[in-house]
């Protein structure tokens, strides 16, 4: 195998050249394509985490999709009760039968208790899991097939739930978030800013931890685990530690993305939407955190036109790239555009 | 004891040889390869609709029995297929072996909706299917019975493949030891490719099964491939009993927890059950000892 450890310290531009097309954006997008492209760099910061595990730890998540929709619940609980009239239930509710608020439900009526929620929920679920797993010291192929259990069980649970969750059809009709309404002019292109400024305070976050101390043990037990336990150090809090981020990272994202959709539904966080989630950053690259964010913009924008004209054709070509991008090209756009200097 | 508790035993019996035909396949190539298939589900599916079209070709009892070497060998011949074209060029790259095959997976069940249409076909068992037994209380329904049969059937003669052939001396060998194996002249590629479509073609077998319970859909094999994943994780790294066992457990768990919660809860404690489960035992239900230490 080439030495993939080194964050590659040439050619910076990349990101910078990134950062500029960002900030150019809302001065040259109509507003339904700077939805669009908000909606897909929301999920670029999900597929940061999937780097910082998967890239630089080794750790195949094959449900990123849950904290997503940790993430994408919390915010969509909370917009739900926002806009409803004091005492009343969210029509849906209703419609199941039911006569009152979940009492999980309600503290999401304060924002800062949502917010909280959103950072908070979905780290601490990935930590708890992810260290019952590690600590045992299964991993690999046997980590992934439980990450897909898990994506499952989630999805089930929440199309099960109708009562509670909305069901299959997800909780959508949001009017107003943190008392701003959501259709008044201005409010799509200041989410657009939050956005790029989240994306880029992880991306920047994100390299830091990947030059530092933790990101080379963690590539080390990436590269030999057991070989880092005879140099005395334990290989799973750095594991946790990471997944629990990447955890945190796609928390951030679902919330973001749910904003900006309008809708969060289990169709957007299941078995098949988790694994879409890893070729993002299969085909951008899984070293490379400029390649993953680019990886996202694309596939997402090939999705949307290809799956609006012929969606039937969009599975072919999503199983093909799958196997195309791992066999031949297993670091991605960014190993091309890198070459063999990475 | 209830004739609910009995009836859901029973369920748990039939669920429990689904999961263990799904899984055998995977288990085996796990143990020898360290990689799954995770386009192993579609084997099943493929099975499926490969006994609906015998049944069109030859309608009545015949046809079901028929069907089952027709799945066996055409679900065999796709993953021998799946196996020399791509995993074998992803070999020791295991969760690049996972994410392409599930490409593999997605093509081929997009292809089953172009195909079959997404609805699926029903399969009209025949008649000495359809009936049922009482006993004690008990509904036996003879399409479940025949499932239980086919499954120790299967088992028994994969035992004996595997204790009494040269083939299966080859193969315990590689399980144990791959270098030393090639090392002494085995051919390891060869005897991967016969595992591998072996495998597949049990899950095409099970295919056929699934179909006598209800209709073949191109997502059928999704249903069962998740809880035989789990099968592989509990069962311990390529030993059949340990997978038998697991199999057994978790088939008896989904189908007892459906007494107290409905499915969906079922499918959650499904899966806290195995992660408490590899608390206890991470090497999973059996473990081949070995002085190995990545192994």
């Amino acid at each position: 195998m080439p030495d993939l450890s080194r964050l590659n310290p040439a050619k910076p531009f990349l990101p910078w050249v990134l950062l500029a097309l960002g900030i150019a954006a809302p001065f040259a997008l109509s507003a339904y394509d700077l939805n669009l492209l908000a909606r897909f760099m929301a999920m670029g910061i999900l597929a940061l985490g999937l780097v910082l595990i998967w890239g630089h730890g080794g750790i195949l998540s094959l449900g990123q999709g849950v904290f997503f929709g940790l993430g994408g619940y919390a915010i969509a609980l909370h917009m739900k009760l926002a806009d409803l009239p004091q005492g009343e239930i969210p029509d849906f509710m209703v419609w199941s039968g039911r006569e009152s608020l979940p009492f999980w439900w309600e503290p999401f009526a304060s924002p800062a208790f949502t917010i909280a929620a959103i950072l908070i929920v979905p780290t601490l679920v990935g930590a708890l899991f992810s260290w019952a797993v590690f600590h045992r010291r299964v991993g690999g192929t046997y980590f992934a097939l439980i990450t897909q259990a898990l994506a499952l069980a989630f999805s089930t649970l929440i199309i099960s739930r109708q009562d509670v969750t909305g069901g299959f059809n997800g909780l959508t009709d949001f009017y107003s978030i943190f008392g701003i309404g959501l259709a008044s002019p201005g409010t799509g292109s200041m989410l657009y800013w939050v956005t790029l400024a989240i994306l880029c305070a992880a991306f920047v976050g994100l390299r830091w931890l990947l030059a530092s101390r933790f990101g080379i043990l963690l590539r080390a037990a990436r590269d030999g685990e057991n070989r880092v336990r005879f140099l005395g150090y334990s290989p799973t809090p750095f594991k946790v530690v990471a997944f629990a981020i990447a955890a945190m990272l796609a928390g951030i994202s679902g919330a973001l993305f749910t904003l900006h959709a309008g809708v969060v539904s289990p169709a957007l966080i299941g078995v098949v939407p988790s694994i879409e989630m890893v070729v993002w950053v299969a085909i951008g690259g899984r070293y490379s955190l400029a390649g993953a964010i680019v990886g996202a913009l694309l596939v997402n924008l090939a999705r949307d036109a290809v799956s609006s004209a012929f969606p039937e054709l969009w599975l072919y070509l999503m199983g093909a790239l799958f196997i195309f991008v791992v066999t031949l090209l297993p670091r991605g756009l960014a190993g091309l555009i890198k070459g063999k200097a990475a | 004891m209830d004739a609910l508790f009995l009836n859901q035993l029973f369920n748990g019996a039939s669920l429990a040889s689904l999961y263990l035909l799904a899984a055998l396949g995977l288990a085996l190539s796990f143990g020898l390869m360290r990689v799954i298939n995770m386009a192993h589900g579609e084997m099943l599916m493929l099975g499926g609709y490969l006994a609906w079209m015998t049944l069109l070709v030859v309608p009545g009892a015949l046809g079901i029995v028929l069907a089952i070497p027709v799945a066996f060998i055409g679900a065999a011949a796709m993953g021998g297929l799946i196996q020399s074209t791509l995993i074998r060029r992803l070999s020791a790259r295991p969760l690049d072996t996972l994410l392409a095959t599930w490409g593999v997976s997605l093509i081929l069940q997009q292809a089953a909706r172009d195909l079959f249409g997404a609805i699926g076909v029903e399969v009209r068992a025949p008649d000495w299917l359809t009936g049922s037994f009482m006993i004690a209380g008990v509904t036996l329904p003879s399409a479940r019975l025949f499932i239980i049969l086919i499954a120790a059937l299967v088992l028994g003669g994969l035992a004996l493949l595997l204790l009494k052939t040269r083939i299966g001396l080859l193969v315990r060998a590689v399980n144990q030891d791959r270098m030393m194996a090639s090392a002494v002249g085995i051919d390891v590629k060869r005897v991967d490719f016969t595992v591998f479509c072996l495998g597949s073609g049990v899950a095409g077998l099970a295919g056929v099964m699934l179909a006598l319970l209800g209709p073949v859909t191109p997502n059928v094999g999704q249903s069962y491939i998740i809880p035989a994943f789990l099968v592989v994780v509990m069962g311990g790294l390529g030993s059949i009993v340990g997978t038998t066992a697991s199999a057994i457990i978790l088939g008896l768990f989904a189908a007892l927890a459906q007494i107290f919660v409905d499915v969906s809860v079922a499918q959650m404690l499904l899966l806290v059950f195995v992660i408490l489960f590899i608390q206890v035992r991470p090497q999973g239900v059996i473990a081949v000892k070995s002085r190995q230490l990545d192994a």
